[in-house]
């Protein structure tokens, strides 16, 4: 145990510097799990800790990771009209996906644990591990050319406001995550919606027109390593490929229903996941590869994903059978496969913290959802999405779902009562007792 | 089952979704997706109709008083009829309790079949053991008196009418004491030869039940009624609406009661018989439907009582779930409760007219060399039972199971009201990336272990909390381990922020520590499930 003594030794004081102390800490118990031994109660414990239950929820994110990352550069490629085919220009694409979502990923982790340590370290307990979760999902659902100060202020915005305002991980109405995005929304409308925001790398030139635009690392760095191998490298300058549109299945649903959809996409292409939009959203297979991790393992409610499809589906169904506007006439199951409905079904309504808590309520919460997230996709005329607003809203709505089914249980035995015999005595008597 | 169920049909789901539009591409679909929508949708209009009918049907019923408690005046068969295991034959004439929620962790170490040849030499009764009790009660002897078996030891001076007597004869050789100068334990020497019991005057049991309680109070094996709510020592001035006598344990390791009742018979049905005389409601017996031959014939064959059988894994057992599913326990309702080997000492004062507290203790533990049944007395020392016995020396020893027993010393004495004893390993070790990649197999309930493809590998346990204590953030866990229609999550929630109401209304009446110790077993967060009951138990308690 040579690196237990080590580590052991380079402990900070608690009292000293308690920040570095629970810096270490965390650190630590990611290291080692310690040698608490149970005190009261059950003398052995499940081998399930909150470690374990976060890091599986990461885990079954990593493919919509890879898939992103990789999409980012094969978007940014394909406005340019270059390497067109999904694994041309490999190299060039997961160069260009990895520079975009790395800075994001560190920017959202340098400001979120940064905020988790410093409460911990306030407050004098352990660092927990709710940031793990939140801190993997807000990469995935922003658009790949978000601006990190933008990101920054968001994370800060959702984790001291949503969270650590409520008392940490656990205590939290909102989903943290959402809650970043739901910021950026409001306060930044113009870089999270409309059609210009979902492919990365293209700015306007003087005279109005989209080009490709490179820093020193595409250019100096990955250029040479290129060139030096004989590999295409990036190109500035080069013009966005004519008649191109960046614009997302549900934007072009919303301006002309589902064979507008089909004219730039076809149901494969939206299944598979290669066409803009957040950066974990669009590959639905590896989003039911996750989910059936989550299902396995049974960290992720079955409950709550089943009753988010159905109450989708079911809306969907019925706004097929309405047919008001264009919109409401793709197919219900085809809803399925555009926009964000499986990530955020799979990962963002199955939050045990902002769901409801009991079992039957999460039937509730998670129909509630798929009802009013379609609703909002559909018939919301300024943006065609609506899973991160009809999440929040149930997030709300939780608490009360909870209460009546409890206050069901209530009734339940509150029937049951009945009148009590007991012996009589003087003292009772005077005291009048039971 | 049900979730498994759920699950494929989820997953099937969505590949039909997957072909649904594979088939749209291929242009020719839709007309098929239509014609099976309508069918789906004729069908549940059919449904629909159906179950109206059907509603309207059972609510006459009602109306014309048919309906009984479990009648099923329904079209279709009940959801629980359909997907209940196969009723064993012996439990064929009985009532039969499916339970479903709950965990069977099997460790290393249970007990043989056979006795040990150990003799305890000192017993203790311990104040601790009686939840409630005064922490310093009026102690009736001296260091260094004589006492014969039944003899008064000490009582509660808030309930002087209960006594607390010796369990064997000898000498008193200390009253220890804990903190605060209360009362910790009172040890006697045992003679060698236990011969010398206090003389009784044992009561018929046609006589009237103020005389009998009475009796029983002076005797000494009234605290071996106990009540709930609350899991105390019951009040004397309560008529219970019902007592309960739960014949098998579940725990990790418990006693095989069927072993410990052999050659006891007699002594078990008088003491139901005493027991019919103390309430006026019933006295119901609780029998393992799960075991692969039926229970001893000293429980099936038992008269006098109503026999209901309990099929599931832990804690089916306990006799707190088995109230709750034949007779709810509602506010200022009183259940009396009494163990197997505690109505064997009552059907012994009766039979033989003297307080025979012997007790046959399982001695259990995976750090044991030999394990078994040792025929002692209540409270006996546990040294000569490890000391020579161990694999290995940095362990601890339970009294009890693993999951609601206390921790004593090597040389402590057993509790009062416990049967078992288990002895495993500390945990105070670290463990690199234990959370990640455990490096030895442990008992769990989550699939992100492989332990449920393997559901009958034996544990080998020891006492690290693996991982830290956390706020509630996973829901639905203690549902799956409670066999109750309660929410104690949200119960502990309640009792954290002093809600008597909420308490009182999730059913903190019908839950003992032990009811939830699964809960705080399996819990993620790693919360002292057991200790915020009981401060909830205890407020309540205080409120009356």
């Amino acid at each position: 145990m040579g690196l237990l003594d080590f580590v052991k030794k380079v402990e900070p004081d608690k009292k000293k510097s308690p920040f570095l102390h629970t810096l270490y800490d965390g650190f630590f118990t990611f290291l080692y799990t310690p040698d608490h031994v149970t005190k009261s109660g059950t003398h052995i414990k499940d081998g399930m800790d909150l470690k374990r239950t976060m890091v599986m929820v990461v885990l079954a994110m990593q493919f919509c990771y890879l898939f992103g990352s990789y999409n980012i550069g094969h978007q940014h490629f394909v406005a340019l009209g270059q390497h067109v085919g999904f694994i041309e220009g490999f190299h060039l694409k997961l160069a260009y996906g990895l520079m975009q979502i790395l800075p994001i990923f560190i920017v959202t982790h340098i400001v979120g644990l940064g905020i988790e340590f410093y409460y911990a370290a306030k407050k004098g307990h352990g660092i927990e591990e709710g940031f793990l979760v939140s801190g993997a999902l807000i990469p995935l659902i922003m658009p790949p050319d978000i601006s990190l100060w933008i990101l920054g202020l968001a994370v800060f915005f959702a984790v001291v406001i949503g969270k650590e305002a409520f008392g940490g991980t656990g205590m939290n109405i909102l989903n943290v995550a959402l809650l970043a995005r739901v910021f950026i929304f409001f306060a930044y409308p113009t870089t999270i919606s409309g059609d210009e925001v979902w492919v990365a790398g293209l700015v306007k030139d003087a005279d109005g027109l989209w080009t490709s635009s490179y820093n020193w690392i595409h250019t100096g760095f990955f250029n040479g390593i290129f060139e030096w191998m004989g590999w295409d490298t990036f190109k500035p300058g080069l013009a966005m490929a004519d008649g191109y549109t960046a614009a997302t299945p549900l934007s072009l649903a919303f301006q002309g229903g589902w064979e507008n959809v089909t004219s730039v996409y076809t149901p494969g292409q939206m299944w598979w996941g290669a066409i803009p939009g957040s950066i974990g959203e669009s590959c639905k297979p590896l989003i039911i590869l996750g989910a059936i991790i989550l299902l396995v393992t049974g960290i992720g409610s079955w409950r709550i994903m089943l009753s988010v499809v159905i109450g989708a589906a079911f809306t969907g169904w019925l706004m097929n059978m309405w047919g008001a506007i264009p919109f409401m006439d793709v197919p219900w199951y085809y809803q399925f496969s555009m926009g964000s409905l499986l990530f955020a079904l799979v990962f963002m309504a199955t939050d045990p913290v902002t769901a409801t808590s009991t079992n039957t309520g999460k039937l509730f919460y998670g129909f509630g959802i798929g009802m009013i997230g379609m609703i909002v996709r559909v018939l919301n005329p300024a943006y065609p999405e609506g899973w991160m607003l009809a999440i929040l809203f149930m997030n709300v709505f939780a608490p009360l779902i909870d209460h009546y089914v409890l206050e069901a249980n209530v009734r339940r035995r509150l029937k049951r009562t009945t009148v009590v015999k007991r012996v009589e005595t003087e003292e009772a008597a005077t005291h009048g007792a039971h | 089952m049900k979730n498994g169920i759920s699950k494929l049909a989820f997953l099937l789901f969505f590949t039909t979704l997957t072909f649904q539009a594979n088939a749209q591409t291929a242009g020719e679909g839709s007309t098929y997706l239509y014609t099976a929508l309508i069918a789906v949708v004729a069908i549940l209009i059919l449904g629909a109709v159906l179950q109206v009918a059907d509603s309207l049907m059972r609510i006459e019923a009602k109306n014309m008083g048919m309906e009984q408690d479990n009648t099923n005046f329904s079209l279709f068969p009940a959801w629980s009829d359909v997907f209940k295991p196969k009723t064993p034959d012996f439990a064929q004439n009985d009532r039969v309790v499916n339970l479903q929620a709950g965990h069977d962790i099997h460790l290393e170490g249970g007990a043989k079949k056979e006795f040990l040849n150990f003799t305890p030499t000192t017993f203790a009764v311990k104040p601790t053991d009686f939840v409630g009790m005064s922490p310093i009660p009026k102690v009736e002897v001296e260091v260094g008196a004589e006492v014969k078996a039944g003899d008064v030891l000490f009582f509660d001076k808030k309930r002087p009418d209960v006594k607390y007597v010796a369990p064997v004869s000898g000498e008193v050789v200390a009253v220890n004491r804990g903190e605060k100068r209360s009362i910790a334990e009172v040890v006697i020497l045992a003679d060698k030869e236990q011969t010398n019991y206090r003389s009784y005057n044992v009561p018929d049991l046609s006589t009237s039940r103020e005389s009998l309680v009475e009796f029983l109070l002076g005797s000494g094996v009234w605290p071996m009624i106990r009540q709930r709510p609350y899991d105390v020592v019951a009040d004397p001035l309560d008529f219970p609406k019902a007592i309960f006598v739960s014949t098998f344990d579940t725990a990790p390791n418990a006693p095989d009661l069927n072993f410990v009742v052999a050659g006891n018979e007699a002594a078990f049905q008088k003491g139901l018989d005493v027991l019919g005389k103390l309430t006026e409601g019933t006295v119901h017996l609780g029998l393992n439907a799960g075991g692969e031959s039926a229970p001893a014939a000293a429980f099936t064959e038992a008269t006098g009582v109503e026999k209901t059988y309990y099929n599931g894994p832990h804690p089916s057992g306990n006799v707190g779930i088995q109230i709750h599913h034949t007779n709810p326990i509602s506010a200022n309702e009183r259940v009396w409760t009494v163990g197997v080997q505690d109505l064997i000492t009552i059907g012994k004062l009766f039979i033989d007219g003297r307080y025979d507290a012997e007790r046959i203790v399982a001695v259990t533990g995976a750090e044991l060399e030999n394990t078994g049944y040792v025929k002692t007395y209540i409270g006996a020392n546990l040294e000569n039972m490890i000391k020579g016995n161990l694999k290995n020396d940095h362990i601890r020893v339970v009294s009890g199971d693993v999951l609601s027993g206390k921790a004593v010393p090597t040389n402590g004495h057993i509790g009062f009201y416990e049967d078992q004893v288990t002895v495993l390993e500390e945990g105070d070790e670290y463990e690199m990336f234990g959370w990640l990649l455990p490096l030895s197999p442990r008992p769990t309930i989550s699939k992100t272990y492989p332990n449920f493809l393997f559901p009958k590998y034996k544990f080998t346990p020891n006492t690290n909390t693996h991982g830290e204590k956390r706020a509630f953030v996973v829901t639905g866990q203690y549902e799956k381990v409670l066999p109750m229609d309660v929410y104690p999550q949200q119960l502990m929630k309640a009792i954290l922020v002093n809600d008597y109401e909420r308490m009182e209304g999730l059913g903190i009446y019908e839950l003992s520590e032990e009811d939830v110790a699964l809960c705080e077993f399996v819990c993620t967060s790693k919360q002292p499930v057991q200790s915020i009951l009981r401060q909830g138990l205890d407020m309540m308690r205080e409120q009356g």
